[in-house]
């Protein structure tokens, strides 16, 4: 009851919020804005709607992807111009997209006040308006065969954990599981894909999520496979929908969009855990990586912390040492931050894929025994097919990792002497010490921003998209105050982007702490206070983090493209 | 002093040791519970085997079935293959012989194969008898022998036993010894060994080479001049 009114009080302080925006609208810098985008996000998190999704397999089956209007280049110089011509059109397209308002309402501030308990049931509220298609919720106790044999779903252990992720193919059968083996969940899987299935079939409906007492299930139907998230944290439909899609991302950059269809096509019963047999650490450390990294919820990439003129240098080693035909990207990644990244021109890196990338060097150690070759898909750079990665290391510690990535499948001895090129030049450039004192130096501290009362935040630059956020300092040094940090921002993000009408602006009181959001064309920002800051001064404060943000833009973000 | 350069791919199911094998020989370090290789990883390393300089360029290939299409990328271009089994497993034995028989169709005519049964020192695991092996061995003309990564046993044998049982390389100008202007290493994939002109350097006073046995029948006009000590 209390929370009640205090939440009113708080909505009747939206009155003064008319001085309010007249400060927030004072910066018209954005920091880390760069006309000369590296990285084009081509969708922003709106557009990962569940439209499109139930109309089965995507359109880019054909032979009309990235790689192949590569390969036809190369085969057709004289005809080359059309297909370079289309690929340019795409891009314009795409990024055309992202300067998309986001809306073009006022913008509100909305207060909130609520107490931990108060506001699960809320969220539960809402959540359960979204189960559309099924006449009634199902209580989780129906879905577990408690007499059963099967030992891993009547482990209390697999029972307690937070999240779970399932894919199943089309007829039934398990393709993965993030907890339990496959084999003794056959039965679950089944009775998930059993409702799949007669919602499709008898209702002509698409089952998107249950919710179940604290636990919700989301279903997403693609090529073939069925993905099925289901948690009991704090991520909303719409989150848990994104999780899914990197998930689905991460089959086709094992197997290709083609293959995939082309498998199912042959055999409907085939049993997808054969091509992905050692893909399986690729998932687990993929979903491991959302609970730590910001960075796949936000759709942006973390950049290592550089000089600029240490950056330049570097990309610049890139540029002149690994001219080669056919190589399409060039990047090195330390310590899943991204240092530099050189492009062929016309051809953008899509923050998804680059995750992807990230994920598959964060996931395995055999890369630092050797040098390698490996195909690698990007479904947002082409679905169906491979580019071949050439992955090293350049120093001893194996902290940083070039990856040259071309579609030439020959390319592997040109593009080893390019790297000993490249290593030996950031070698003499003092490049590599510079790239492993800033990882020592552990990103930065909070209080570098010299604002008090600032815990932590994240920023996101959209049209770059990439962000920065300092490191987890007390109270989130423990494992568990993350945890409670990270549903602070997932709530936070939810709340901003997709409960209903979209909002530019969320300032929310917790118990522990306050929480402001604020969303506009150029950047998305998300900060955490202490319990005891107003609203005025958390305005305040995020100006002067903005401005802060400003100074150092440089040298948290890359901000110039390179291309070949 | 002339430099060979020696092209060799390591095939085989997944977990049989193929890296742990690589690792042994090119830095003679062991690693328990070894990732899986993703792709293929490539890795050099020079030997001296009876006065002549061999540069290995290893290829050591991903087991896993979805890397499986890749294998001919590798094979292709290589002089010696070396397909290695775990010897507490029989399916990874019957690998082996579908491998061989992938070479014998698509690999390079004058590919030298190398049977390498690995984790020979589980001794009490053992699925596959070390005689079949080398029984199927001899009759498909391969080199044979049982290996331990973890142990070191016969891992620098068995690319000793390569390097003796490659075929002559014909250069360029002539055979022979050309001053160390052998190197065409780089972007020369497919490169074949070429016919065999006799003449290959034989000694077999400075190896060491153990147990070793070599089942070189069918290829033993090319050979004649290497023998192993069995």
């Amino acid at each position: 009851m209390a929370a009640e009114v205090r939440e009113a009080e708080q909505i009747g302080n939206t009155s003064d919020s008319d001085s309010v925006q007249t400060e927030l609208l004072e910066t018209n810098e954005i920091p880390g804005k760069s006309e000369n985008a590296l990285l084009v996000a081509t969708d922003s998190f709106e557009d990962l709607n569940y439209a499109g999704l139930t109309n089965g397999t995507l359109p880019t089956v054909s032979t009309s992807g990235t790689i192949h209007s590569l390969v036809k280049k190369k085969a057709r110089r004289a005809s080359a111009l059309l297909d370079e011509n289309e690929a340019a059109g795409d891009n314009t397209a795409s990024s055309d997209e992202t300067t998309n308002a986001v809306d073009q309402e006022s913008s509100e501030v909305s207060g909130e006040d609520s107490q931990e308990d108060h506001l699960e049931s809320r969220l539960t509220d809402l959540s359960l308006n979204e189960t559309e298609s099924l006449p009634e919720e199902i209580p989780m106790t129906q879905l577990i065969p408690t007499s059963s044999d099967i030992e891993d779903v009547n482990s209390l252990e697999w029972k307690q954990q937070r999240r779970h992720i399932f894919i199943i193919s089309e007829s039934g059968k398990p393709v993965y599981s993030r907890h339990g083996s496959e084999d003794k969940l056959v039965t679950i899987m089944g009775v998930m894909q059993a409702l799949v299935i007669c919602t499709h079939d008898f209702q002509k409906d698409t089952l998107r999520s249950i919710v179940a007492g604290d636990h919700k299930f989301v279903f997403m139907c693609r090529d073939h496979l069925t993905f099925i998230g289901i948690t009991r944290g704090r991520e909303s439909t719409q989150q848990m929908l994104l999780q899914l899609t990197y998930m689905y991302n991460q089959v086709i950059s094992v197997l290709t969009l083609s293959t995939l269809t082309r498998i199912f096509k042959q055999h409907r019963n085939y049993d997808l855990r054969r091509p992905l047999s050692g893909a399986e650490k690729f998932f687990d450390n993929l979903l491991n990586l959302m609970d730590v990294e910001p960075g796949l919820l936000l759709s942006s990439v973390r950049c290592l912390p550089l000089d600029s003129s240490v950056r330049e240098n570097i990309s610049h080693s890139i540029v002149q040492h690994a001219k080669v035909k056919d190589l399409v990207f060039a990047l090195i990644i330390a310590q899943n931050q991204l240092v530099t990244l050189v492009r062929m021109k016309k051809y953008y890196i899509h923050p998804m894929d680059l995750h992807l990338i990230i994920n598959l060097i964060n996931a395995s150690e055999s890369f630092k025994a050797a040098e390698s070759w490996t195909p690698i898909c990007l479904p947002k750079f082409d679905a169906c097919g491979f580019l071949q990665a050439h992955v090293s290391y350049l120093d001893e510690e194996c902290h940083t990792c070039l990856l040259l990535l071309s579609v030439d499948i020959e390319a592997f001895y040109i593009l080893s002497e390019c790297k000993a090129k490249i290593k030996e030049r950031l070698v003499r450039y003092n490049a590599l010490k510079a790239i492993n004192d800033s990882l020592r130096r552990n990103s930065y501290s909070i209080q570098q921003c010299s604002i008090s009362d600032l815990r932590h935040f994240l920023y996101k630059s959209r049209s770059i998209a990439q962000y920065t956020s300092p490191e987890l300092e007390a109270p989130y040094h423990t494992k568990e105050e993350q945890q409670r940090l990270f549903d602070l921002y997932h709530y936070l993000h939810d709340r901003i982007h997709t409960s209903g009408r979209q909002l530019k602006i969320l300032f929310h009181v917790g118990p522990y702490e306050t929480l402001l959001g604020w969303v506009t064309q150029g950047f998305e920002l998300y900060a955490v206070f202490g319990p005891l800051v107003t609203k005025t001064i958390a305005i305040h404060a995020v100006n002067k983090l903005l401005r802060w943000i400003k100074k150092e833009e440089d040298r948290l973000f890359i901000l110039s493209s390179v291309t070949f | 002093m002339a430099l060979r350069d020696v092209k060799v791919c390591l095939l085989g199911e997944s977990g049989v040791g193929k890296s742990s094998i690589v690792m042994r020989f090119v830095s003679d370090k062991f690693k328990q519970a070894l990732e899986s290789t993703i792709g293929a990883s490539f890795m050099t390393k020079t030997i001296f085997v009876d006065g002549s300089t061999y540069k290995f360029q290893i290829w050591d290939t991903a087991g896993q079935e979805k890397y499986r299409a890749l294998a001919p990328m590798y094979y292709r271009g290589s002089a010696a293959a070396i397909i290695v089994y775990d010897v507490t497993r029989e399916t990874s034995f019957q690998a082996v012989k579908s491998w061989v028989h992938e070479l014998h169709r698509h690999g390079p005519a004058k590919i030298v194969i190398a049977i390498a049964g690995n984790k020979c020192d589980l001794e009490d695991l053992r699925e596959v008898r070390e005689k079949d092996a080398q029984d199927y061995a001899r009759d498909i003309g391969a080199i044979f022998c049982e290996t331990s990564a973890m142990t070191a046993v016969n891992v620098a044998e068995l690319f000793d036993a390569i390097a003796r049982l490659l075929p002559p390389e014909e250069l360029g100008g002539g055979v022979g010894q050309t001053g160390g202007s052998t190197i065409h290493l780089k972007g020369n994939q497919g490169r074949k060994s070429k016919k065999c002109c006799g003449g290959s350097a034989d000694g077999d006073a400075s190896s060491q080479t153990g147990n070793r046995r070599s089942g070189a029948a069918s290829r033993a006009s090319a050979n004649a001049s290497v023998s192993y000590p069995s």
